[in-house]
This record gives structure tokens, C-alpha cells and sequence, in this order.
């Protein structure tokens, strides 16, 4: 009882407070000011800029999430442990060093800078760029969900499918795929939510240029250090409703399909 | 369809699962592949359903090459030891996944699809749930429903991977029963894995024994059993008392039992021989060659009475079967010493590694 107590006053303090201070800051001056907010032209572009990088990292990293989960769960390759730790890099190294990296490599001093500039390729403070650290950024999270389900599932359904006649990408998509649906749209959710949350990395590789390279993430701080708390609050509304979404639906799907999530699977065995 | 394998040989990092494994498989035929876990067997099966393949060595269906054609094209149908059933689709769905991945011009039509497949649940006495999902079946259940889903696509072999292995006794004889019954109607050449010796005497036409990635015998049930090719074979099959020879006076004995006419004069002194519970007889004439031994246990099984008895001389147990009623017949009871003599035994000349490797010379003795 104490225990759940101390939780839910935890969860108080530094969970629900925090998310009633950012809307109650961002309607402090009435829904008027809130809509004007966000109704600005640099807010929208941000907006649009944000989608537009989770629409392109999102489903690239699913192709590589799917792919590497089958490769690491279904087969025995030298290289397979370094392919485990590369997938786990994003989580250990921090994302200010992850967006610096990619500045080293191609930014005007870079070691690719100078080819970029002679041929005119825009990759640092662009769009590029941003879509780049997004990706490594959220490189594990649709792999790591895959991983231990497919091990545990085994690699018998697919030969079955094999022998009864079917072909590569048959067996990929009426075996492999529906048994791992649930936890690949869970994967891809939190990959998302990561994607349209992401600071640090991005944020190196911005550059910060109002109306062009800031993403929802960046606009909350640019406004919040020029004093317009209305504006910085009512975009962080967007991106926290954002996050009450994921939440709403990574629970549906843990209470709906949870045994196939956990890597525990259910029949066959 | 006769298929033809020849010096097939297939290594893992650690160790030899196939060494030069040579069989021929006879068309309408059930062949079990029978040995101990890690003798290749299951290795063997994968090859012939494609999911794996020999480093060295062919595989010749009535003279084509087997091993060119990818799983998906050789027309066989395997059932898993776990059954492998799609989880997210129904019965009737798994059973006709092999003809709706077919191409549009090989595949059936759709009402042709679910006909057949009301058929084949049928076949196998499942006509009412077509509609339930793999983890609402009994493990019963769910083997027969990979048999229907691999009957389906009508396969020209069956490939059976320990199809009992994970079901409890009772469902396991009857299945057994089933499947037998099945296949002398289908009369599809079958080949299924066992560790099971019991099922592979009952079911088979055929046995091939394997041990360490070798095929140590092929043959009957009746011809295994009676006439082991090998010391391996001695000691998988059934229950055999095995008696280290020595050689002495240029004759092979083991204690009082002295085996005359050794038929290799004395070139191989390490000898062994397997003589069968059965095949023991008790209180012979003096002049017999055997034993004098004493009883030590009686364990009387129904019809038939399994005898425990002590041979000082070569200080060794023995294991004899004799009927139930000559339990009291003989006055057999627990200390009681009498003489025990072997009726018949396949004697092995062994090489220096001993009963492992395959025999240097086999000689079935009798007196």
C-alpha cells in the first residue's frame, strides 16, 4: 500500500505535474493566444519539417528493423554479435555525440565536406542531415522488439511455409510478417515517437535556421529562450499530446496483444 | 519414385552429422530413420526436404538430381516434430496454405481448395474444426492437422520428423496405429525419424539404424532385431547381455561358456559377444557349454517372467526371459543356482577402438 502510494505520488511529481504545467503555461493567456501561437508560420513549418522526418525515418528504419532482426534470429554470420552491438550503439552513446559525428564527417569541415561542397550537396543544417541523425538516433528500436521474438518463434513456420511450396517473399509475407505484426507496429510506434521527439542529435545538426531546419523539438526552445513562453508552450502541447497518443495506443496494444509482444508466443508449442 | 543416396556427407563446425551415409528409398516404402539424438537423422531429413544440404555426396529421384531442386519446388511434405503450424491462421487455412501459394496457373480454384480441404480434415477425422486456431488443439490435434497441410499438396515423399516425439503414450500408439493405416492406403513412399525403437519396429517396412552420422544397418524390423550387423545395433535395439570374450587355447570363451570353431583362427583375440534375454536357456545338461549361476531377482511381468542372474565365474549379471509359467514350472526362485547356457549369440571381433567402430568380423554362434 505504502509502495503504491509512494508510486503514485512519484508519478505525480514528476510525471502529471510537469504535462499540467505545459498546458496550463500555454493557455495562460486565453485559446486565442494558443491558436495564434500555433497558427504562425514558423510554428507550422516545423510541424511539417517534424512529419516529414519521422515520415522518411520511420520507414526506413522498419526495412532495416525487419531485416536485421531476421538476419540476427534466423541465421549463424560472422560479424553477427558487431551487428547486435552497432544496434544497441544508439542507446549507449548520447544523442550530442551522435548528431556531432555526422557534423565531423560532413559538415564544411568534415571529411567529406569539401566533396559535398564542390558538388553542391547539402547534408549539414538540412534537412538531410536531420533526417540522418533521426535515423540513428531510432536504429534500435524496431530491431530490438523484433529480435526476441523471432528467436523464440523459431525458424519452423517458415520452413514449413518453404516446403509447402512457397517462395521467398510469399513466406515473408503470409509467415513471417503477420506473426510478427503487433510487435513491429509497437516497435514502429515508439520508433516514431522517438523520431518526432528527438533533440540532442538533431539539434547539433540543425543548425537552427527559423522556418527551414527547426523541427517541433528545436522551435520549443528557440522560443522558449526568446521569452515567449505562449509559443514555447503551445508547440510542447503538440508534441506532449504526441506522447499521451503513443502511450494510449503502446497500451492498447501491450493489454491487446501483449503475449505476442513479450516474445513469449502463444500455441505452436 | 525410387530415391537414390549416395555418399552424402554433411559436417557442422563441430562435428560430422552425415559421414558417407549411402541409402536407397523404394517407392510406396516406410522407412524409418532410427538412433540416438545427434546420429544424423534429423539432418538427413532436412536434406531430403530441402532445408539443408550435404557438403559432399547426391541425391538421384529415378535418375534426376533431387538436390537441384529448392525446397519449395520437390514436391514433399514434412511434419515437424513441433508440428509448425501457422499460428495466425485457422485450420482449414493451414491446410490449404500449400495450394493457395501455389501460381495462379497451378492453383485450384477456390470452391476446388475448400473441398479439398474439408477432404483432408476429414481423412484425418477433424471435419468440425476447420475453423479453430493451432493453440485451441490437443497436441493430437495438431500433428494430424500437419499431416492434412502437408498431404495437401499432394507430395510424392513424406518426410515424418519424430511425429510422436511430443505427445503423451497413450495419443502416441493410437496415432501410430492411424498413421500405419494411412500409409497403406496412400501407399506414399514415407521416411520418418525416430529415437523410438519400439515405434520404428512397429511401423516400419524398413529401418535404417544410425549412429554418429553412419547408417549402421539397414533392414526389416525383423532382420534388425534378429540379426544386428553391429555392436551398436546390439545395444540399440532391444535388450541384449553383452559378454567381453577372452582367447585362450586358440578358442574365444567367457568363463565355462567356450565357443568352438572360432572362424577367424585366432587373428582377432578381442572379441564380444550379444546374446538376447531370450535366448538363454536355464538348467541345461552339464555338457552344454555355459554357465553355473544363481538368481538374484525374479520380476514377473504377466506372460513373462524377467530372470536376473549372477555368473560368478565371469562375475557378470545376466538378464534371461523366460515364459511366466515356468517361473514355478522350474522352481524358480530368488537363490536358487542352476545352470544357464546360450542358446545362440553374434559374436564381434572388435579393433582397437573397441565396440564403437564398426566390427572387424561377425560370426553368429551356436552350439
Amino acid at each position: 500500500m505504502l509502495l503504491v502510494l509512494a508510486a503514485t505520488a512519484f508519478l505525480t511529481i514528476f510525471l502529471a505535474l510537469p504535462l499540467a504545467v505545459v498546458f496550463a503555461e500555454a493557455f495562460r493567456q486565453g485559446l486565442r493566444a494558443y491558436l495564434s501561437a500555433i497558427g504562425q508560420r514558423e510554428v507550422l513549418s516545423a510541424i511539417r519539417l517534424t512529419l516529414l522526418v519521422a515520415a522518411i525515418s520511420v520507414p526506413l528504419n522498419v526495412v532495416f528493423g525487419v531485416a536485421a532482426a531476421w538476419a540476427i534470429a534466423r541465421f549463424e554470420f560472422r560479424g553477427k554479435a558487431l551487428l547486435g552491438a552497432f544496434i544497441d550503439l544508439p542507446f549507449s552513446v548520447s544523442p550530442v555525440i551522435s548528431g556531432l559525428v555526422y557534423v565531423l564527417l560532413f559538415g564544411a569541415q568534415g571529411w567529406f565536406g569539401h566533396w559535398l561542397e564542390l558538388h553542391d550537396v547539402k547534408i549539414i543544417f538540412a534537412v538531410p542531415g536531420l533526417v540522418l541523425a533521426t535515423i540513428f538516433i531510432t536504429l534500435p528500436f524496431v530491431a530490438r522488439e523484433l529480435i526476441p521474438l523471432m528467436q523464440s518463434q523459431g525458424r519452423d513456420e517458415e520452413e514449413a511455409a518453404r516446403v509447402l511450396g512457397a517462395g521467398g517473399w510469399q513466406m515473408f509475407f503470409r509467415v513471417t510478417l503477420p506473426n510478427i505484426r503487433w510487435a513491429l507496429l509497437y516497435g514502429v510506434l515508439l520508433c516514431n515517437a522517438r523520431a518526432m521527439g528527438e533533440f540532442g542529435a538533431v539539434s547539433v545538426v540543425s543548425g537552427h535556421i527559423r522556418g527551414l531546419t527547426t523541427t517541433m523539438p528545436l522551435e520549443v526552445e528557440m522560443r522558449y529562450n526568446e521569452y515567449d513562453y505562449v509559443g514555447a508552450f503551445a508547440v510542447a502541447t503538440l508534441l506532449a499530446l504526441l506522447a499521451l497518443a503513443t502511450l494510449a495506443i503502446k497500451a492498447l496494444l501491450e493489454w491487446r496483444y501483449g503475449d505476442e509482444i513479450a516474445a513469449h508466443a502463444p500455441g505452436g508449442h | 519414385m525410387t530415391l537414390e543416396l549416395s555418399h552424402l556427407s554433411r559436417r557442422f563446425t563441430d562435428s560430422a552429422a552425415l559421414d558417407d551415409v549411402s541409402l536407397i528409398i523404394a517407392p510406396g516404402e516406410f522407412l524409418a530413420l532410427l538412433g540416438p539424438s545427434g546420429s544424423g537423422k534429423t539432418t538427413l531429413l532436412r536434406i531430403l526436404a530441402g532445408l539443408d544440404y550435404p557438403d559432399a555426396g547426391t541425391v538421384q529421384l529415378d535418375g534426376y538430381d533431387f538436390l537441384a531442386a529448392q525446397a519449395h519446388k520437390r514436391k514433399v511434405g514434412l511434419v515437424f516434430q513441433h508440428y509448425a503450424l501457422f499460428r495466425h491462421l485457422t485450420v482449414a487455412e493451414n491446410v490449404a496454405f500449400g495450394l493457395r501459394v501455389r501460381s495462379r496457373k497451378a492453383r485450384p480454384s477456390r470452391a476446388q481448395i475448400t473441398e479439398r480441404v474439408k477432404q483432408l480434415l476429414k481423412r484425418v477425422q477433424l471435419d468440425d474444426h476447420g475453423h479453430r486456431y493451432p493453440s485451441q488443439l490437443s497436441g493430437g490435434q495438431r500433428q494430424r492437422v500437419a499431416l492434412a497441410r502437408a498431404l495437401a499438396v499432394e507430395p510424392d515423399l513424406l518426410l515424418l520428423d519424430e511425429p510422436f516425439g511430443a505427445l503423451d503414450a497413450q495419443v502416441r500408439v493410437t496415432l501410430r496405429r492411424w498413421l500405419r493405416e494411412l500409409h497403406e492406403d496412400l501407399e506414399l513412399t514415407t521416411v520418418f525419424v525416430t529415437h523410438d525403437q519400439e515405434e520404428a519396429l512397429e511401423l516400419a517396412d524398413r529401418i535404417a539404424v544410425m549412429n554418429r552420422g553412419r547408417i549402421e544397418q539397414v533392414g526389416s524390423p525383423e532382420a534388425i532385431y534378429q540379426q544386428p550387423a553391429t555392436p551398436f545395433v546390439c545395444e540399440f535395439i532391444g535388450k541384449m547381455n553383452k559378454l567381453p570374450l577372452t582367447y585362450a587355447n586358440y578358442r574365444l570363451s567367457a568363463g565355462d561358456w567356450v565357443l568352438e570353431g572360432d572362424p577367424w583362427n585366432g587373428r582377432h583375440t578381442n572379441a564380444v559377444a550379444y546374446v538376447r534375454p531370450e535366448h538363454l536357456s536355464l538348467g541345461g545338461a552339464d555338457t552344454e557349454p555355459g554357465w553355473v549361476a544363481r538368481l538374484r531377482h525374479v520380476y514377473l511381468a504377466g506372460s513373462v517372467a524377467h530372470l536376473e542372474l549372477h555368473v560368478p565365474s565371469i562375475d557378470q549379471t545376466l538378464e534371461v526371459d523366460v515364459a511366466g509359467e515356468d517361473v514355478t514350472r522350474l522352481g524358480l526362485q530368488t537363490g536358487v543356482e542352476l545352470r544357464v547356457a546360450p542358446r545362440n549369440a553374434i559374436v564381434f571381433a572388435l579393433g582397437e577402438q573397441g565396440s564403437d567402430a564398426p566390427p572387424e568380423g561377425r560370426w553368429v554362434w551356436q552350439p
